[in-house]
């Protein structure tokens, strides 16, 4: 390993820092041109004009946009999310559990998935534009096409009010048992897998496709390699990194999009945490939950960076 | 005949007999499954409360960023969870009237202005300590004061001096109210240790269960309090658990999964599929709570009343509640009370849609072009459909309205109360007087009609010092004729509670105050084996 690439690696961190602290900018600005306040949206219909002013003043609200900002990043730089401001529990303690919940319910689709996506690529690619090939493209972009609500509709339909075999309510504490968790969770997993799958396994199989179409892969025809080894071994390597990338988007879905699922399931995850706060305006913890968000898309993009860079032999061999 | 089936309902409620034979037997005997299903749930209630097990309920209205405090309560979550495990001085009886829980009894001095109320010995708080009536008057100085951020503050406005005097709490009113016992109901006063001033949101009150599990947005629950006074009416399941289920097709499907054992909030428009489903059962209460249109009466055009006359004419009521609530109100009579309040006259000539008279006050009115209506999802369950069905019946008496539908978000600080003519939503008030005194005095804040007359105003303060109830109801009566041909409220309907319990749940009572029979279904129904 020479300096190239930890130069570019290092590089890719750095512009991952900048973009995360443009991101906070945002993130701030577009929670001040939401419409009423706080303490508006925490007293809702039912706010009497005294209440109104003498939250806003606890809660700090007459203070300028930019000093709370400053505040609250600060904070931040020390570890300190700060408080809710609608309920006045410590952020970073909610977080952790809902952050949790919210990783667990990706991970186990992801195990799920990803290894189911790439492996249907592959049989697509040997099979190209044969009934299989056919059958999985066909049914994966069914899966997709498909909105997540109704898929887990009639995951809940079928699994829970029909066979009664899964619960269709997924609630999760800390101290449910490892096994009892994996359980509440079979259904939502399994709608999130058929939502991402379609999209790797598509990737898959064009990137795979294209490597296929090279002068080295049929030199591998001529000399009699099976169909299934030429694309483990010679294709393959060489279309990682868009499958590496279209993977991390994927994740990055799973752990950031998901709160219709959360919602349907009644899964305690980051989503509907983020969207009751919006809902009250609790700027901190809708700052803090989209600066993780943020942090977790630009990590696996560089992740994938990195891997693609690593992937690539002319980065790796640098003359 | 009825014998037969007295005893056999007996029978069933004795475990002897399948519900299923029961009704059977009632529809050979040609008694229609409605009177059968009520005769069977008597003979289950008189056969008393069965004791144990997991009661669970699946709600809309949790939020993660809910509190234990009582002040903040809001959603139906914490509402129905404070029910679980605190009291307040009094309830709202289903049949109206106040129900006594903490305080044993109040009675006021002859001019309404001094009320005593007799706090109950022997009630115990979660922690060991006995209620005395200091509690009671730090909890209601926590929530009246002004810094509070209560939600109670409004209705506490009118209190002087809160004091304890032996074993009463003695309160005086800055003016005469006879209506003081509802006011000691409102939800967020349940009583806490020294008013909870030490620890607003330690969630300790004398409820019939202690609090558990406290995880806001996502589940609460409560084990049964062994020394809960009077156990033999509340508490009778060991656990309650209340899992927060926003989306109402995962409720339905976490009812009939049988995940949980009742749920509220079913959307009236599939009321008539569920009905159908084996061991699930529709628990509709009418309520107070109505979806009004508002008009504001000092803005042009609705300064007009010839034009609020016509707009009030051409509401077509009868259409808007099949459609809209799919029969699950009452129709309204363009005032914001209804015959679930007490003093209620029932006498009142009932507005029908009539497009030539509406016409003929419109023209009246002289007022020409179209008129901006606001509506949105947020409004309530269906507005924006009821303001597209309202244009359609105002159209038929040549009245133009365009609608203009509004975010949801902000709806309620940006339109509601802000704009001239809008649809929001009431959850109605223990009393007549609360509810004008709400929304229809010329200084409330939530005066959302505008409605400023000096006269009235006398007449809602007149009412409310009279203790002479023949009296209060003449003008009450007076006072709903001028709101009904003057107002500028268009009332197409007052909406019923519509909860659903699963299979086993018994002893639910019906109460018009608030859904799930006013919270209390946690801690009154039980489950029969």
């Amino acid at each position: 390993m020479s300096s190239p690439i930890l130069r570019l690696v290092a590089q890719r961190v750095l512009l991952g820092l900048v973009l995360l602290l443009a991101v906070s900018v945002l993130i701030f600005a577009g929670t001040q041109i939401l419409p009423g306040d706080v303490a508006q949206a925490i007293l809702g219909q039912s706010a009497t004009p005294e209440a109104l002013a003498n939250l806003r003043e606890q809660l700090g609200l007459n203070d300028p946009a930019w000093l709370r900002y400053v505040h609250w990043l600060w904070g931040i730089l020390h570890g300190d999310f700060g408080t809710a401001q609608s309920s006045g529990l410590d952020i970073a303690t909610s977080i952790s559990t809902r952050l949790k919940n919210t990783l667990f319910l990706a991970a186990c689709a992801a195990i799920v998935a990803v290894p189911l996506a790439i492996i249907l690529g592959l049989i697509a690619v040997r099979y190209r534009n044969g009934f299989v090939d056919k059958l999985i493209s066909g049914l994966a972009l069914a899966s997709t096409s498909f909105p997540e609500f109704f898929i887990g509709y009639v995951l809940i339909f079928v699994f829970a009010v029909h066979w009664q075999i899964f619960p269709s309510i997924s609630t999760v504490d800390d101290s449910t048992p490892f096994l009892e968790r994996l359980q509440a969770v079979v259904l939502p997993a399994t709608a999130l897998t058929l939502v991402v799958l379609a999209h790797m396994m598509r990737m898959t199989r064009a990137a795979i496709l294209n490597v296929m179409q090279s002068a080295y892969i049929e030199t591998a025809e001529l000399k009699g390699l099976k169909p299934f080894d030429i694309i483990r071994k010679h294709a393959f390597p060489n279309a990682i990194a868009p499958v590496v990338n279209v993977v991390m988007l994927n994740l990055a879905y799973l752990i950031v999009g998901v709160v219709v699922v959360e919602v349907i399931f009644v899964y305690p995850g980051m989503g509907q945490y983020l969207v009751d706060h919006v809902a009250k305006r609790d700027v901190p913890v809708v700052q803090a939950v989209g600066l993780i968000f943020a942090a977790v898309y630009i990590t696996l993009n560089i992740v994938a960076d990195i891997a693609a860079i690593v992937a690539n032999p002319r980065l790796r061999h640098p003359k | 005949m009825s014998n037969e089936l007295d005893y056999l309902s007996r029978r069933v409620a004795a475990g002897k007999l399948s519900r299923r034979d029961f009704l059977g037997r009632a529809a050979a005997l040609g008694v229609t499954a409605t009177f059968a299903n009520s005769l069977l749930s008597r003979a289950v209630r008189a056969a008393g409360p069965v004791k144990g097990g997991t009661l669970k309920a699946g709600l809309q209205g949790g939020e993660s960023t809910n509190s234990l405090d009582p002040a903040t309560f809001l959603s139906q979550v914490p509402f129905a969870f404070g029910k679980c495990w605190g009291e307040t001085l009094v309830e709202l009886a289903p049949g109206g009237g106040v129900e006594y829980l903490i305080a044993e009894e109040i009675g006021s001095s002859k001019d309404a202005k001094t009320w005593t109320m007799k706090i109950r010995k022997g009630v115990q708080f979660h922690n060991g300590k006995e209620v005395t009536p200091d509690d009671v008057v730090a909890t209601l100085k926590r929530h009246s004061d002004e810094k509070s951020k209560s939600g109670a503050l409004g209705v506490l406005k009118s209190i002087d001096t809160i004091k304890a005097d032996g074993g009463n709490v003695v309160v005086t009113l800055k003016d005469p109210n006879a209506d003081m016992p509802y006011l000691m109901a409102d939800y967020h006063l349940i009583i806490q240790p020294n008013g909870g001033m030490d620890k607003p949101d330690a969630g300790i009150g004398t409820g019939p269960y202690k609090i558990t599990v406290n995880q806001p947005g996502v589940k609460h629950g409560g084990e049964r309090f062994a020394n809960y006074w009077q156990a033999d009416k509340y508490g009778h399941a060991d656990q309650v658990e209340i899992v927060v289920v926003n989306d109402p097709t995962a409720r339905m499907a976490a009812l009939q999964g049988g995940q949980v054992n009742m749920i509220n909030r079913v959307e009236p428009k599939i009321v008539d599929l569920v009905k159908r489903l084996p061991g699930v059962t529709i628990r509709a209460a009418s309520g107070r709570g109505f979806y009004p249109f508002n008009m504001f009466c000092d803005t042009a055009p609705f300064d007009n009343n010839d034009l609020r006359m016509a707009l009030k004419l051409a509401m077509d009521r009868e259409e808007m509640l099949t459609k809209i609530l799919r029969g699950y109100g009452e129709v309204g009579n363009d005032m914001p009370v209804n015959k679930a309040y007490p003093l209620f006259a029932g006498d009142f000539e009932q507005r029908k849609f009539d497009p030539e008279k509406a016409a003929a006050a419109y023209k009246k009115s002289g007022h020409s072009g179209s008129i901006l209506l606001r509506t949105s999802d947020v409004a309530f369950p269906g507005a924006v459909d009821a303001a597209q069905l309202y244009q359609q019946s105002c159209a038929k008496a040549g009245i133009k309205i365009e609608i203009k539908r509004e975010p949801g978000d902000g709806y309620w600080t940006e339109v509601w109360n802000k704009q001239p003519f809008s649809l929001s939503y009431w959850g109605g008030r223990p009393t007549q007087d609360q509810m004008y005194s709400t929304a229809y005095l010329s200084t409330a804040d939530w005066n959302d009609t505008r409605w400023k007359r000096p006269d009235f105003d006398k007449m809602v303060l007149t009412a409310r010092g009279e203790l002479d109830e023949a009296k209060r109801k003449k003008i009450y009566r007076d006072m709903g004729e001028i709101m009904r041909d003057e107002g500028g409220l268009i009332v197409p309907f007052f909406n019923q509670f519509v909860d659903a319990t699963g299979k086993g749940v018994e002893g639910w009572v019906d109460n018009p105050a608030q859904e799930l029979s006013n919270g209390h279904a946690l801690i009154e129904c039980w489950l029969q084996a």
